[in-house]
């Protein structure tokens, strides 16, 4: 259709937003493979938008570039962009049907024959039979569907989706997930998705690229990310994690032994980001173990080690998560598999204990 | 109505006759206004029905009731140029008044900012000096020793060397005396377009002129619809703008209306005048609505 033929790379060279003296965007470079499932992650108002809106060329950057292949996009108008944008707002045209809709962007590139195309697309969004209602005469989730539909429609080299499922139940945005990831497959467009929902990105994307305060904390593979955070912001905003301070006190082969109030524990140096001097160690819930304190003796030897008290046990089927408070006074989050019966009880002491290798370490957040 | 339990949360379901009550009360409301309308429109409307049929008595001025349907050919075949004049002029002086008022309601609307209500305030302004002033005020501006006619006299661009005591006049004063009334609606309408639709036509490949043709035109197509009725009808229905700015080959309905009952003191055939100009517009606006289509609009 529109193609330019192969899918290009998307990059972002220095990329820089103000809005009078806030920085929304704050000097991201970063590229986008063409024909990747991108997902920017990231808490609200950390400069998701801001940063698609530049994409789409609804917000011109305050320096910066963007780059499409080899083509220097920055001040190409949006009309001109290979470039669609599913809006977080939807925005569809109140006057338009759905059918109008989404046969809109095809009618602008002066394509004759829409009817074949826009049913198609309705049909991929199960919209088939609204074809002829006004946006206004659809549930939220359907006019978001509506949204992707009209955006998609156009098979852009790149399609900026902002929240594209925020407004769907569970069970239509799962399928929505799978039909997004499908099409992405099949038409070999860029995706950029912007999300809050981290099990989204997660799931959906072939890198992820964690945002905060406009800019970027940290981007790869979500297993990499999950397993392998590099900031104590990722850490927390991507999964849970349980962390504690310490201080770097030498070696023991590969390892750092750091000193916290627990006691003293390994680390992969090659997981840590710090080498010597505070460091903040972190670790996931279900990479713990949980014991009795009389059970210790069992605990193998080169296990890191943390002891505690349970105060919350939460039975959720397949899993129990437990909250235990630390002997330090922080309180840790464990998910044990059931695999028996019997239960940790609130009350009970307990030994917390994991591989070295499961640990990372961290810079300390300045403010902590 | 079977009795309801309460619903979650505590809140009852309103009982059948608590919502016997609000319709009354609902009803209650609506007495002033229809007691408005009835004693200052609807009754002035059918004492004007039976002058127009009312029949001469010989005594100037003084006249009895009949049904002298004569009455509205006198109308007709008297003052027939008034009556193509009157949509003529106001006619021209609407289309102006769109085409001068868009672009301004469009600016007020997306690109004033913080300007947007002094903007809207200066709008307006003009209706704190009197209409008539106003329109007097234009005699000047368009008087024949004038900046403005001077200089386009200097052009060779009038016809008759002079703007004052022309339709041109006359019609120029119509659409400054009515443009308020085009402005407001269309801002209206626009304002309540979300700027990021505009975004969405530029993201599907239409260029600004394209966008704005799609979207934003027929969106705002209710307030034109609006404006253009409150430009037209009034405009139609005016006298002073012909009288003060236009010679006698210029004169309108509303003047002849106005001659017809001040100077003739013929009541029977200025009523009929207005029933004849009230029952074009009437069928014009009906017209004019369906063809919009304004009730498919948004
Ligand atoms: N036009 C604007 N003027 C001033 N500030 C703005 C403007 N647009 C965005 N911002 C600010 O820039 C920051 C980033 O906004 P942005 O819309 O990109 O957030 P986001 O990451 O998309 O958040 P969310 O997940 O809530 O959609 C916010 O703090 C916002 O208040
Ligand atoms: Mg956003």
């Amino acid at each position: 259709m529109a193609a330019s033929g192969e899918v290009q790379d998307l990059r972002l060279v220095n990329l820089v937003k103000s809005f009078g003296d806030f920085t929304a965007v704050d000097d991201l470079t970063l590229t986008i493979p063409g024909g990747s499932f991108f997902a920017l992650l990231g808490p609200s108002g950390c400069g998701k938008t801001t940063t698609l809106r530049m994409v789409a060329g609804l917000e011109a950057p305050t320096s910066g570039n963007i780059l499409l292949g080899d083509t220097d996009i920055t001040n190409e108008k949006p009309y001109k962009r290979y470039v669609n944008t599913v809006f977080q707002s939807y925005a569809l045209f109140p006057h338009l049907d759905i059918f109008e809709n989404v046969a809109f962007g095809l009618r602008r590139r002066g394509i004759k024959d829409v009817s074949g195309p826009v049913n198609e697309m309705l049909d991929l969004v199960q919209l088939g039979p609204m074809a002829r209602r006004k946006p206004a005469q659809l549930s939220g989730g359907q006019q978001q569907r509506v949204a992707v539909a009209r955006a998609l429609i156009n098979e852009p080299g790149v399609l900026l989706l902002d929240e594209p499922l925020g407004a769907l139940d569970l069970k239509l945005r799962r399928q929505m997930q799978i039909e997004l990831k499908r099409i992405q497959t099949e038409v070999g467009t860029t995706f950029v998705h912007v999300t809050h929902d981290q099990e989204e990105a997660m799931t959906m994307a072939d890198t992820v690229a964690v945002m905060n305060k406009g800019r970027i904390e940290q981007m790869g593979a979500p297993v990499d990310i999950y397993d392998l955070p590099k900031t104590a912001f990722v850490a927390n905003f991507l999964g849970q994690s349980n962390s504690v301070a310490g201080t770097v006190q030498g070696r023991s082969g590969d390892d750092l032994i750091v000193g916290a109030p627990g006691g003293s524990y390994n680390v992969p140096a090659a997981r840590s980001t710090r080498q010597e001097g505070a460091i903040l160690l972190g670790v996931r819930p279900e990479k713990l173990s949980i014991a009795t304190a009389g059970s210790s003796a069992a605990v193998p030897d080169r296990h890191n080690r943390a002891t505690g008290k349970v105060t919350d046990a939460s039975f959720t089927g397949v899993s129990t998560q437990y909250l235990v408070m630390t002997t330090w006074g922080d309180e840790w989050t464990v998910f044990e598999q059931n695999r028996s019966v019997d239960l940790l009880q609130p009350g009970d002491e307990v030994v917390i204990h994991w591989a070295p290798e499961y640990t990372f370490g961290l810079d300390v957040p300045s403010g902590e | 109505m079977p009795a309801l339990a309460p619903v979650a949360g505590g809140t009852k379901v309103p009982s059948g006759a608590g919502v016997q009550r609000r319709a009354r009360t609902a009803y209650l409301l609506l007495i002033p206004g229809i007691a408005w309308l009835g004693l200052f429109f609807v009754v002035p409307l059918v004492s004007l029905f039976f002058t127009s049929l009312q029949a001469p008595t010989g005594t100037p001025g003084v006249y009895q009731p009949g049904f002298e349907v004569a009455n509205y050919v006198t109308a007709i075949s008297d003052y027939w140029p008034q009556f193509i004049r009157s949509f003529i002029y106001s006619g021209i002086a609407t289309v102006l008044a769109l085409v001068i008022a868009y672009p301004l309601a469009y600016f007020i609307a997306f690109r004033a900012g913080k300007w947007r209500a002094l903007l809207l305030v200066l709008v307006v302004a003009p209706f704190f000096a009197s209409f008539l002033l106003r329109t007097y005020a234009w005699r000047t501006i368009l008087a024949d020793e004038g900046f403005i006619t001077t200089t386009l006299n200097a052009l060779h661009l009038l016809p008759d060397n002079r703007i004052l005591n022309t339709p041109i006049a006359v019609i120029a004063g119509l659409t400054y005396n009515f443009l308020p009334f085009m402005i407001l609606p269309l801002y209206a309408a626009l304002e309540r377009i979300d700027p990021r639709l505009i975004e969405a036509a530029g993201d599907l490949y239409s260029s600004p002129f394209t966008g704005f043709r799609k979207v934003v035109w027929p969106l705002s197509l209710p307030g034109v619809v609006a404006g253009t009725l409150l430009t037209f009808i009034p405009a139609s229905g005016d006298y002073i703008n012909a009288t003060l700015l236009g010679s006698p080959q210029d004169r309108m309905v509303g003047n002849a209306i106005q001659t017809n009952f001040l100077q003739f003191r013929d009541y029977p055939v200025a009523s009929a005048l207005s029933f004849i100009m009230m029952a074009i517009i009437l069928t014009l606006v009906f017209v004019y609505i369906r063809r919009a289509g304004t009730e498919d609009l948004v």
